[in-house]
């Protein structure tokens, strides 16, 4: 980078040490909620019960992840903790994977082939931007019955799993392969198989990654269709499971318990977007939405 | 225009067939269902309906409790989007200046993006609810009268603040790059006129970011309009007295946990409306944005 003696509009040190102010206490705000939570879970009900809450970690946290994790999460909400991570886990893979697979799969078949109604296909998928679960709760719930999908895993991905985003980052990074590329796979025999996996595949692993972290959050953090379409507790998401906990709070709530629920609602996420946030980054901020 | 493609006429159907599949059971047939109920009135046993033609319409748009609904989401929105948008303007602009630690600021930044709106909800009510939140004691000790569970307007606060929050990542990181992409040279030039840093914030850089923040302005109302409804269900469910009802907590309501079809189709169709506008303003400013080949 440049350094600042030339550039007369470089921050001075004084504004810089203003703006690692500014940052620190952005940091500190927008973190605060969730170390907050994390504190909480290391305290005894009779701690947090009573404020203000110490700003360190307490002695319990052995004890109540302890006993989270061998039922005590059971014993309020009905189903076990690990059950509730391993539903969510699976619709979070199951959103990210089902996007990836058929937005790649509508995308090849949009830029490498011609076939009447090409772009009429394109725009059919493009324009479910516009009709978010939000505006049509009631038929496509009457849908979800008729087909036997309430209470189902497949209920729970499958119509999430379409995405106008993802076919259209796809279709424009396929469009940007040469002609020649496919020219001289062809050339050499490759049908659209081997054209995938040998050529295309390998130069679309940073798309793919990007959409994943982008799409995994997405599945991770649903919430107004697995209440639509579950009634079993069994089915619960780590996330529905938790509202349902606070819902029936009252005095004898065990607090220790929902806390620890919470940091491991947030926690799988956050490590996905903290550890893959170059491809995060670059997947939001070029290709939204 | 791609020259060389593959002959094969079958197989691009076969590859769409599931995300088309899935667009027409699970989206248009849906959206098309809400259309059509929008339009007709079922009697009390669900056995037969007639055409009311816009009578559904008209209907909800003279129900005070939606009129409500509707001033709820203006207020609700236009709060998140502005707070949202300053907040990670001011922050983004300060990063720009930093040079050492920018990857460990961005890192902390983007936590609340990886948290459902739900639990984004509940964090806040953690810290501030009445009776054991530890930013309500302070609160209290001053002697103001914090309640969220009982005043529609501390409730309206604490949902305002979550979605918020959970917003800055976002907007953060698009701020960050779009302050990136202004010319360094036009900065210079500015200093070298003599402009001080404030006013070439506002009359140089504050402009050129004019796209980025438009854009935003758009995804942001999306955000505030239909993502939170997780916070709004899971902190205050609309209340206390239907003070942060919105209207997509309302459709939700009315249909699935009152039951009034009928009422619920044509607020859906009015929302679709909504978002139809707003998708149609992000794309035109998107296809004028980016250059594609």
């Amino acid at each position: 980078m440049a350094e600042s003696v030339q550039n007369p509009m470089a921050p001075s040190g004084l504004s810089r040490t203003m703006a690692h102010f500014w940052m620190v206490l952005g940091v500190i705000i927008v973190a605060f909620p969730i170390y907050y939570v994390f504190i909480a879970s290391t305290h005894s009900v009779q701690t947090i019960l009573r404020p203000p809450l110490p700003l360190l970690p307490g002695p319990e946290a052995a004890a109540n992840y302890g006993e989270a994790f061998s039922g005590g999460v059971g014993r309020i909400g009905g189903v076990s903790v690990w059950l509730l991570l391993g539903n969510t886990t699976l619709i979070a893979l199951g959103i990210a994977i089902g996007k990836i697979v058929i937005s790649m799969a509508s995308a090849y078949a949009i830029v490498f082939f011609r076939f009447p109604f090409r772009m009429a296909c394109f725009w059919l998928i493009f324009i479910t931007l516009m009709l978010p679960v939000e505006v049509r709760i009631q038929p496509t719930y009457k849908v979800m019955v008729d087909l036997g999908l309430i209470d189902t895993y497949a209920g729970l991905i499958l119509p999430l799993i379409a995405s106008a985003t993802a076919t259209l980052l796809f279709r424009q990074f396929f469009m940007t392969i040469p002609d020649e590329l496919l020219e001289a796979a062809r050339v050499d025999g490759a049908g659209p198989w081997r054209f995938f996996k040998d050529i295309l595949w390998p130069l679309s692993l940073t798309n793919v990654a990007a959409i994943f972290v982008i799409q995994f959050i997405y599945g991770w953090t649903q919430y107004l269709w697995p209440l639509l379409v579950t009634n079993s507790n069994e089915m619960n998401t780590i996330v529905i499971a938790l509202k349902k906990m606070i819902s029936f709070a009252d005095a004898d709530t065990p607090w220790n318990l929902v806390m620890v629920t919470s940091v491991l609602a947030i926690l799988p996420p956050i490590l996905v977007v903290v550890l893959m946030q170059r491809w995060f980054v670059k997947g939001l901020v070029e290709t939204e939405k | 225009m791609r020259r060389t493609v593959f002959p094969h006429k079958v197989l691009p159907w076969l590859l769409l067939a599931p995300q088309l599949a899935i667009t027409l059971i699970f989206f248009y047939w849906p959206a098309a269902q809400a259309f059509r109920q929008s339009v007709l009135k079922e009697d009390p046993f669900g056995l037969s309906s007639t055409f009311v033609g816009l009578a559904n319409f008209r209907k909800v748009l003279s129900d005070p409790n939606y009129l409500n609904a509707v001033q709820v989401t203006v207020v609700f929105s236009l709060l998140v989007a502005f707070s949202a948008l300053a907040i990670a303007l001011f922050l983004a602009v300060q990063a720009e200046k930093i040079i050492r630690g920018k990857g460990f600021y961005r890192t902390l930044m983007i936590w609340p993006y990886a948290v459902a709106p739900a639990i984004a909800g509940m964090l806040w009510l953690f810290m501030f609810n009445p009776s054991f939140g530890t930013l309500a004691w302070p609160l209290r000790q001053l002697g103001i009268d914090w309640n969220p569970l009982l005043d529609g307007d501390d409730a309206m606060a604490l949902v305002v603040a979550a979605a918020t929050w959970k917003q800055i990542s976002y907007n953060f990181l698009f701020f960050v790059a779009g302050l990136q992409a202004i010319p360094k040279s036009l900065l210079e030039a500015a200093a070298i006129d003599g402009a001080s840093r404030r006013h070439a914030f506002w009359t140089i850089v504050f402009p050129l970011l004019a796209p980025t923040t438009f854009f935003l302005l758009v995804v942001n109302t999306v955000y505030a309009l239909f993502d939170t409804f997780g916070i709004i269900h899971a902190v205050t469910g609309g209340g206390p007295g239907k003070s942060t009802e919105t209207l997509v907590y309302k459709v939700y309501n009315d249909g699935f946990v009152n039951l009034i079809m009928g009422d619920s189709a044509a607020q859906s169709v009015i929302l679709m409306v909504i978002v139809i506008t707003l998708t149609a303003f992000q794309f035109r400013f998107i296809e004028r944005r980016v250059h594609y080949g």
